[in-house]
């Protein structure tokens, strides 16, 4: 996937989970939760779609590079290889 | 015995509904009145096709989607009637102080659809429990649907569901009415909900009980009392009223629907599952002894009726021999339209009586064509509406585990 891919994903996920939320002008290197109204529960639920739709593991210890749509791109793309 | 004249009257000033035939009060009792079902044939998981009634309500009219999606069923519902009937009561809702106000909701059960869909996703998954969401146990708490409308709401106040079976959606009127009497709260949220349509183990329960309902016209397929009748029609729904003492109502002008001056509960302590003639009228005197009035002044019953073939009979007999003296009493019951929404029936069936006050009808029986031979008590409403005054309406719910419910509303 390219990083533009790997965003889109995280993107289409979050969009799931806040789907109230405008998303159209997220910034990349703000933390999420200072962009949306997203609590522990929600990140939780990122770690599930990752598990479920993609069969990535992140372990708790890697949780806050999942912070940013920026290091969440970092984070993933190894991962995301298709 | 509790005499209700040395306790704070208590009113009910607003309704909040979802019906599977109607989204509000009017709607709902326009539907009753016509005779028109809510029933519809729903996809149950691994079991086909059954009757059931679903409600069509607005789940976004004042809940977010975030909050749909974390919350369940039984929480969008109370969410929904609780903002009802909030509106509807006019409460000057900014002005309230929210560590005043209770929300006791009544619950056949709750945690079922979570768990189930929960028990389904893991299969899909190899049983590995990774995939078991965060979000089980606080759907699955029993405190969830009353819960999900504190939050939706900001109210500070206590909140908790009461667990008793069918009898529930009396239950939760009656704990409201208590903590008002109580001092403990100034304003409630009261009744009961139920999403009981999305467990396929309530379906799967009841038919093997041979007590769930079918017929090839799903409008047909809830018939209490009738000959025919085949059991159960399992229903999802909600009604959240507003109690409040009647001082505080005349204070702030509030429309009043009616005056709760009666009620009791207690217990069969004979089977899980079969009712209890004897019960049912000791709880129905007391309830009638609670407002100081005789079985000669109730001018409606509503009847629990489920169509089932013992519930029905058992409970005509308590009725028959308690009001066989009554000259003006007359009998109904509502699932043939709706079907049983379990922990919301009492509620529910007695909201959309209310309307008799002001309206002076009494809503029919809509699906006995044949009257079971057991059942032929005087009263019954069957062949359309019946016009005339309306002075005290009894409610009568009754659930598994042997408990009885019985409320008295007076017209104000």
């Amino acid at each position: 996937m390219t990083q533009e891919e790997v965003r889109q994903v995280v993107v289409d996920i979050i969009a799931d989970i806040a789907p109230d939320e405008d998303l159209k002008n997220l910034k990349d290197d703000i933390a999420l939760r200072e962009q949306l109204e997203l609590d522990s529960m929600d990140f939780l639920d990122i770690v599930m779609e990752l598990r479920k739709k993609y069969k990535i593991e992140v372990p708790p210890e890697d949780y806050p590079k999942l912070a940013t749509l920026g290091s969440c791109v970092q984070y993933l793309s190894p991962k995301l290889v298709n | 015995m509790n005499n209700i004249n040395n306790r704070s009257r208590v009113v009910i000033t607003g309704v909040g509904i979802a019906s599977p035939n109607g989204n509000n009060l009017p709607e709902f009792r326009n539907a009753i009145l016509n005779g028109i079902s809510g029933i519809e044939l729903k996809e149950i998981r691994y079991m086909g096709k059954w009757p059931a009634g679903i409600c069509k309500f607005d789940e976004y009219k004042y809940q977010s989607k975030k909050a749909r999606r974390r919350g369940t069923r039984a929480g969008a519902i109370s969410i929904y009637c609780a903002n009802e009937a909030i509106v509807d009561s006019k409460l000057p809702w900014a002005a309230v102080d929210k560590s005043r106000l209770g929300v006791y909701l009544g619950i056949t059960e709750h945690g079922n659809v979570e768990t189930e869909n929960e028990i389904f996703e893991l299969h899909q998954n190899n049983l590995n429990v990774d995939f078991w969401s965060h979000h089980h146990n606080p759907r699955t708490v029993a405190n969830n649907p009353a819960g999900e409308v504190t939050l939706n709401l900001g109210i500070t106040g206590p909140h908790y569901t009461l667990g008793a079976a069918c009898a529930a959606g009396n239950v939760g009127l009656i704990n409201a009415c208590q903590m008002l009497q109580l001092g403990e709260i100034d304003f409630a949220l009261a009744g009961g909900v139920s999403e009981s349509t999305n467990t396929f183990g309530i379906f799967a329960a009841f038919k093997a009980q041979g007590a769930l309902a079918f017929h090839e016209m799903p409008s047909l397929a809830s018939r209490p009392l009738d000959i025919t009748r085949n059991g159960i029609v399992i229903s999802e729904g909600g009604a959240i009223l507003t109690l409040e003492r009647l001082e505080d109502a005349i204070k702030r002008n509030a429309k009043i629907y009616g005056e709760i001056v009666g009620y009791h509960i207690n217990s069969d302590s004979t089977d899980f599952v079969l009712p209890n003639a004897q019960r049912q009228m000791d709880c129905i005197m007391k309830a009638i002894s609670m407002a100081k009035i005789s079985v000669n002044d109730i001018d409606i019953i509503s009847l629990h009726a489920t169509g089932t073939e013992s519930g029905d009979i058992i409970e005509c007999e308590a009725v028959g021999t308690l009001f066989n003296t009554s000259n003006k009493v007359n009998i109904n019951g509502m699932k043939d339209l709706i079907g049983h929404t379990m922990g919301a029936s009492g509620a529910l069936e007695l909201a959309g009586n209310l309307p008799s006050f002001t309206d002076g009808l009494v809503h029919p029986f809509t699906n006995i064509k044949e009257l079971e031979q057991k059942c032929i008590i005087k009263g019954l409403v069957i062949n359309g509406p019946i016009k005339r005054e309306v002075n005290y309406i009894l409610n009568n719910s009754f659930g598994m585990l042997g408990i009885n419910s019985t409320l008295i509303v007076k017209k104000y």
